[in-house]
Parts: structure tokens; sequence; C-alpha cells
């Protein structure tokens, strides 16, 4: 994790490696309704790769999920700083 | 995020990294670590706090919320081959719990290890029996385990 440049701009992280394609997905699978084709992740599927920028131990840095390999990852969304749970 | 530092220890002897995510950028993470979490952690925040701005993390992982413009509460767990072995999704209101997290850690660790000889029952905690799954399994599940 290499220290960032802090600029103006918002920098924000991007999904690296394959793209999402019809090979990922099984034939014919019906699409539930409101399921963006974005959507890649399934338990026993590899984790989609990204690459994006972060805050740790007092640094701007730059983290890669793929940079993890070897170890075991929780990786948790929440809605936002700041908010109460 | 300060229920799951206070396990951070826990989480690190099991060979877990944790990296949280959400659409704040990295100078308000800096600033809510400094003026909430440190408060609530014993030395802040020590995994990377990840931004997500445009979403194009929650999007893949299916938790972003187009409406809204966040992330909603998602959490996986993947394993050392990168591949996600478990995922748990929560509307916003409701918070999580790092100790049932930490359970599924051991399960999966076990089950990994064992390299799918043995399967971890309902409730499963470190210690418990687990199943040998095989054809003299088969129906006879009720002799060897039975719900808490």
């Amino acid at each position: 994790m290499a220290d960032e440049a802090v600029g103006c701009a918002k920098p924000t992280g991007t999904v690296v490696g394959e793209k999402p394609n019809q090979d990922s997905q099984p034939k014919g699978d019906a699409k539930p309704e409101g399921v963006s084709d974005m959507v890649q992740v399934r338990v026993g599927r590899k984790a989609p790769d990204f690459e994006a920028p972060a805050w740790h131990k007092g640094k701007m840095t730059s983290v890669k999920l793929s940079d993890y390999a070897g170890k075991w990852v929780l990786l948790c969304f929440y809605p936002g700083d700041f908010t109460f749970v | 995020m300060s229920a799951v530092a206070g396990k951070f220890d826990e989480l690190q002897k099991l060979g877990v990294e944790v990296l949280s995510v959400s659409v704040d950028s990295t100078f308000v993470h800096k600033i809510w670590e400094e003026v909430e979490l440190s408060k609530m952690t014993k030395d802040g925040i020590p995994w990377p706090m990840v931004s997500d701005g445009a979403g194009n993390l929650g999007r893949v992982y299916g938790v972003y919320d187009e409406a809204n413009g966040v992330n909603i509460r998602g959490r996986f767990l993947i394993d050392p081959d990168g591949v996600v072995q478990a995922m748990e999704v929560m509307t916003p209101p409701v918070g999580r719990k790092i100790e049932e997290t930490i359970r599924q850690v051991h399960a999966f660790q076990h089950v990994r290890k064992m390299k799918g000889a043995e399967a971890t029952p309902a409730g499963w905690e470190p210690g418990d029996p687990t199943l040998k799954p095989g054809p003299d399994l088969v129906g006879k599940v009720w002799k060897v385990w039975q719900p808490k």
C-alpha cells in the first residue's frame, strides 16, 4: 500500500480484472428483477477484484483486493461515516 | 465499525484482514476516525477504510443503492484463494454482530482444513462435533446431531 498524493479531485475505487460477461453467468439464468447486470458476486465464486483509495493509520493510501491473496479477508460495506449503527 | 475494531486482534489471530468500504471520501474517513471512532476504540481503526465514491465496488458486490447513492450494509468473507465463502446483506437500521462473523470464520477455516471431509451443522461452535458427509450419514444425521 503506497502513499498517495493528496489532491482536490475526489478519487474513487474501480473494479479491476475481468469485466462482467455472459460466460460468468450460467446460461439461461433468469435475471431477478432489479438486479443489475454488473453484480458479479456469488458465494463459491471469485470475489471481484478492485483497487480503491483508502485511509489507513494516518495515511492516504490505496488498496487492491488481490494483494490480499493468501489471506482471509472480511470486506464490510456500510452506508456512511457518521451514521448511527 | 467500532464493534469490529474491538475484535480486530481476535480476527488477526485467525489470519483475517479487514477492509471497510463506504462512499465517503478518504478525507471524511480521516475526520470520522479522528473525531469519533478514536473515542470508541482503543487505537482508532487499524484497517484500511476504503473509499467507493462512485459506487463502483458496491455495484459489483450487489450492495449499491442507486436511489440513495450509498452502499447498504454488506459483509463478505473471502478465503485465501479469493473466493467468497459467505455474505450477509442488511438494510441500514439493523447492525451486524461481529461474534457471528467470527463463528463463521472458525467454521469456514475448519472445513477448509478438512478439505471437505467434514461439515459444520447449524449453530456449530469451535469444539462442537462436526458431520462427516457420506453415504453412511444419509438419513442418520439424527443419530449424531440434534438441534440445540
